[in-house]
């Protein structure tokens, strides 16, 4: 359990130190670079959780696909390769106390409801997520909204190639 | 591990989106934000899924996958847009794009 604590202060110092450069970054690329270690920590996060199939869908979609999707993006939208200014909108101190609300409402919720609740109790075994156990739920119980998420990724990637094809 | 770390490591992340969501003038930004705010909740499903053990383990894995090919689906639709608002206008700036403003 000690290795285990210590491997999650590492991941999720530099998770939120990571989330943090992609919001204040100058650099449009550094910020989806910096987006690819927060997607990596959590995946990590999810392998700490026992759910390996979840960690591995994350690289894959996540790091895999979402993050070149984000730089075909910057670089179709041509933003300048470097330093630029003009990023953020002049409300940022209002950004940042409505965050800072919402950071200091949410750990007052959170610490006051799971105080000491373990994510494991001492002497009770892990449940590590198989794939076949998420299968079983995904084709069983949850068959028709896997369905219907098929249906709606093919209707999102139709509905990007027309909003975005030149006619 | 406490739950609660993985919950505050989630709530951290969520209000980092938040801040980048509402601060950013740049749209891919924006929508980069917005995967941050996904990513948390995924963290505080599993987080809850492993906590609750058994058959909900795997329940909070699918729809922790749910969550994924949603974003997946968001993305695409959202740099298709940003895309055209690049093409009509020649700038990504979201400040810029207010012709519903009465």
């Amino acid at each position: 359990m000690v290795a285990q604590n210590i491997f999650f202060g590492v991941i999720a110092a530099a998770m939120v130190v990571a989330a943090i450069r992609v919001v204040t970054t100058k650099n449009v690329i550094h910020a989806a670079l910096y987006l690819i270690v927060v997607l990596a920590g959590v995946g990590a996060q999810f392998i700490l959780l026992a759910a390996e199939f979840l960690a591995i869908v994350q690289v894959i979609v996540y790091i895999g696909a979402i993050v070149v999707l984000f730089l075909f993006g910057i670089m179709l939208t041509r933003a300048p390769i470097g330093q630029e200014h003009g990023l953020d909108n002049p409300w940022r101190g209002v950004a940042v106390l409505t965050s800072l609300g919402l950071l200091g409402a949410l750990t007052w919720v959170l610490v006051d409801s799971f105080s000491d609740e373990k994510v494991v109790e001492e002497g009770v075994d892990t449940t590590i997520v198989r794939a076949s156990d998420i299968a079983d739920s995904l084709f069983a119980g949850y068959l028709i909204p896997f369905q219907a998420v098929g249906a709606l990724l093919l209707a999102a990637l139709v509905g990007a190639i027309v909003i975005a094809r030149r006619d | 591990m406490l739950l609660n770390q993985f919950l505050l490591l989630g709530a951290v992340l969520f209000a980092v989106g938040v801040y980048g969501v509402l601060a950013r003038r740049n749209a891919v930004l924006v929508l980069m934000s917005v995967e941050l705010v996904l990513n948390a909740v995924n963290i505080n499903l599993v987080a809850f899924g492993t906590q609750a053990g058994g058959e909900s383990a795997a329940l909070a894995s699918v729809f922790a996958l749910f969550v994924i090919a949603i974003a997946a689906a968001e993305v695409g639709v959202g740099l298709a847009i940003v895309l055209l608002i690049y093409r009509n206008r020649t700038s990504i700036d979201l400040d810029g794009v207010d012709l519903m403003k009465g």
